[in-house]
């Protein structure tokens, strides 16, 4: 039998005003197993808890029931003060009389009947209540983030710089993500390459980090603290290690009609080739699908230059197993694919693009060398529309495009506004817009810029259509401000594409069993409070796999990712939740319907004999719950067909209980 | 002018992270609704057994009501997807058994959402208090 002591708290008048607190003491004296009931002005106070500690001692009790504020609040309080009294920290229970009760009831008499009921409801539940100890697991002192982009290259430096090892995996060749395509960066327009190039220096020189690029991540085994992954290195037919990036293969490679991926198809590479100048690593790929050595054996002109003898045709996959304490999701994103927004004929001429592909047009590595010119014709255009929410803010329904915004596109489109305006001051510019949103440092400043200083047309509307008639391309528009049909005879329309999260993001979502929106994005622990981590311990979110976000937030995020990282890995062994499941062997029946419900994959079967009353062993299989990795939902204490499942700490008869004692 | 109004006795399991804090929200914000309810915290609205249903009806409740996170919200991805099944069932058996379908629900309401829940459970009360006590289910020996 439970010795349980029931503290009544005032809560100064949050709860006295409308609760008879005396009363409720009074009423609780007789529950069945309580042996001791007060109150007293603030219970979470220093007084307040030494009056518990003080109780717990004299009364020697077992269990305690506080009736106070939400168990949100205080129950992590309680739990230390019986803690520190010598009692197990899971025999707490807290009725909120506060929030559910006091707060939102008006009539003393009624509040304090309802007190009395959920103060009866927490004494059964306590009077079933077993000390329970969170079991405690190691934790590997090294982390891996998933992605190269400036988010994951961010956060791996954070965390490497506090001197935790870091592992970069990148599916590309490179590391650099998408702000290695950009040119300028708003709203100070340096230039994006100038800013990031050093930070991928930094990466590749850092002690701590090593880079797996051209990788992906292939599964991922455990749990916060003790995950095991399986990376795969695809085959690049390039020893890394010998390979200098000199590029004499480069230049050989007969294969030169490659449509080059990282300027946007806008030109061609070979088939070695490295991305781009500052490429981290800096070492060749052969691409297999366009090289003629590995598709038919002949050629080898690669391997006969390449004087460091880098050049392996027989390069196979390579997989590697690694353990990690902590996972950092930094995917990133992509535009979107235009093929249902024909309206604006993007597959109908070269000369409608989008702000990507334009990013590359104005940038000094790109295909045009910086020059502004038309893909089509190689000429200057003279009259730019650019054209901004293409498949953003879409309504909830429509079959194309995505609801949310894209946040970014409005700024871009008025840094690439104005430094068309700004290098070739005889261009026209206008843009489509339906709002322009610029709520950042120095964002709107920089916006009226483009209107006033550099004199962009922004027009308030949609454009209908885009038809492309022989050089030109007709836009048809409206503007909703003066209320009337506007035609504009274009050179170049630059869409501002909607960006959605990397597809490679879902896959890599349902192995880490970390959760997502309808829109693909990660979801964090908690939108306010908990941000970049997420539900699922021991991972975290970095950048925009998390929701759109422009580089000075990423950059934030990344460090806040980083910090969570390092606050994890500085501990050397982690403390579980005890209120985890547990399957009673002698009940179950080995049916799997808890492990198909598992969302967290915590319940394996094994094999256990069983001596069996006469006096034989059968091997029955049986459920097994693994504590570190189960969160305590309990779904699959309610899918348990022979009820052999229970919860920790809500187990199906404190439940009941529960029910009992307010059913009354 | 009603003489005396029937009182009545809702059993509400709200899950942990999203029903369980909007009802704290609605009680930071005053926001009232009638002390008839009664709220159970649970971690996950997939961990509420319809055994808890059946036995709160069994011992004289008029009305459960089971909140959760909103669909692709739930803390632990899935839950609320398996309650909203299996609670569609198990409504439609009791209302087989002439437990009306007003005295039942499932709810999805977010840690920002107090209004919603104080909204919820003064509609619910008021439908259930609509339809007088319950005794389909009642098993008199459970009262003393
Ligand atoms: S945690 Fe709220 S429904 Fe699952």
């Amino acid at each position: 039998m439970q010795r349980i002591g029931v503290f009544v708290c005032w809560c100064g008048s949050n709860i006295a005003g409308t609760v008879d607190v005396k009363a409720v003491a009074e009423a609780l004296k007789f529950e069945p197993g309580v042996v001791h009931s007060t109150d007293y002005q603030y219970m979470c106070s220093q007084a307040g808890q030494n009056l518990i500690k003080d109780a717990i001692k004299e009364h020697n009790l077992t269990g305690i029931v506080v009736c106070s504020c939400s168990p949100r609040m205080h129950e992590a309080t309680f739990r230390k003060t019986a803690q520190s009294a010598g009692i197990n920290p899971y025999m707490v229970e807290i009725a909120n009389i506060r929030e559910q009760c006091s707060w939102v009831h008006k009539d003393m008499a009624i509040g304090t009947e309802k007190a009395i009921i959920l103060g009866k409801a927490a004494v059964a539940k306590v009077n079933l209540n077993a000390p329970l100890t969170p079991g405690e697991s190691p934790v590997t002192k090294r982390a891996l983030v998933i992605g190269g982009g400036i988010a994951g290259i961010q956060t791996a430096l954070d965390i490497a710089d506090a001197g935790f090892e870091v592992d970069i995996v990148e599916k590309k060749p490179t590391i650099g993500g998408k702000m290695a395509q950009l040119d300028k960066t708003f709203p100070t327009l340096d230039c994006a390459a100038c800013i990031l190039t050093p930070k991928m220096v930094d990466v590749a020189q850092h002690e701590k980090i090593r880079i797996f690029s051209y990788s992906e991540v292939e599964s991922v085994k455990g749990f916060v603290g003790n995950f095991n992954v399986t990376i795969k290195k695809h085959a690049r037919y390039v020893k890394e290690d010998l390979c200098t990036g000199c590029g004499a293969c480069v230049e050989k490679c007969p294969q030169k009609k490659v449509a080059n991926e990282f300027n946007l198809n806008m030109d061609n590479r070979h088939a070695i080739y490295i991305p781009f100048a500052q490429a981290v690593p800096k070492v060749a790929t052969i691409d297999p699908s366009a090289c003629t050595m590995l598709k038919t054996g002949k050629c080898g002109v690669c391997s006969k230059i390449c004087a460091a003898g880098a050049i392996d045709y027989t390069q196979k996959d390579e997989y590697i197993e690694e353990k990690y304490g902590a996972i950092v999701v930094a995917t990133g994103f992509n535009p979107i694919s235009l093929e249902k927004f024909d309206e604006y004929a993007y597959s109908q001429s070269k000369d409608v693009i989008t702000s990507l592909e334009f990013e590359r047009l104005t940038n000094a590595a790109g295909p045009t060398a910086g020059k502004l010119l038309r893909p089509s014709d190689g000429k200057h255009p003279h009259k730019i529309v650019f054209v901004q929410c293409v498949g953003s803010r879409c309504s909830a329904g429509a079959e194309k495009g995505k609801e949310y915004c894209s946040k970014i596109c409005c700024m871009y489109t008025a840094k690439h506004a104005m430094l068309v305006r700004d290098k070739y001051p005889d261009t026209e510019v206008y843009v489509f817009y339906i709002d322009v949103r610029t709520p950042g440092k120095n964002f709107d400043e920089f916006y009226r810029r483009a209107v006033e200083e550099y004199g962009v047309h922004y027009i308030k509307g949609m454009v209908g259509k885009v038809t492309p008639e022989g050089e030109v391309l007709k836009v048809q528009g409206s503007d909703l401000i003066n209320n009337k049909q506007i035609n504009i005879d274009a050179d170049l329309v630059v869409l501002a594409a909607a960006i959605e999260p990397d597809k490679s993001a879902r896959p890599l979502a349902t192995k880490l069993t970390a959760s997502m929106d309808t829109n693909d994005f990660f979801t964090e622990a908690h939108p306010k409070l908990r941000p970049v981590e997420s539900p699922t311990a021991g991972v975290f979110l970095s950048g925009a796999c998390q929701g759109p976000k422009d580089i000075p937030e990423t950059v934030s995020q990344a460090g806040a990712a980083a910090a969570k990282v390092i606050g994890l890995l500085a501990k050397d062994k982690l403390l579980g939740n005890p209120c985890v499941a547990r399957s009673n062997e002698l009940l179950c029946n080995g049916c799997s319907n808890c492990e198909k419900v598992c969302p967290y994959g915590a319940i394996t079967y094994i094999d256990k004999d069983f001596r069996m009353p006469d006096r034989t062993t059968r091997t029955r299989r049986i459920a097994q719950v693994n504590p570190a990795v189960c969160q305590g939902c309990g779904a699959c204490t309610v899918t348990c067909p022979s009820g052999a499942m229970d919860l920790n700490g809500f187990t199906n008869g404190q439940i009941m209980a529960e029910v009992d004692a307010i059913c009354k | 002018m009603q003489i005396t109004e029937h009182k009545p006795l809702i059993v509400a399991f709200c899950c942990n992270w999203c029903s369980y804090a909007g009802a704290d929200l609605a009680g930071n914000n005053r926001l009232n609704y009638p002390a008839d309810v009664k709220i159970i915290r649970v971690p996950c609205s997939c961990r509420v057994n319809p055994m808890f249903v059946l036995r709160a009806f069994q011992k004289g409740a008029d009305g459960v009501i089971i909140c959760g996170c909103h669909p692709g919200d739930c803390h632990y991805t899935s839950g609320n997807y398996y309650a909203r099944r299996r609670m569609a069932m198990l409504f439609s058996m009791l209302d087989y058994l002439g437990i009306e379908r007003e005295r039942t629900r499932v709810e999805w309401v977010s840690a920002a959402e107090g209004a919603k829940f104080s909204a919820t459970m003064n509609d619910f009360v008021e439908k259930v208090t609509k339809l007088g006590k319950n005794k389909r289910l009642e098993d008199l020996r459970c009262k003393k």
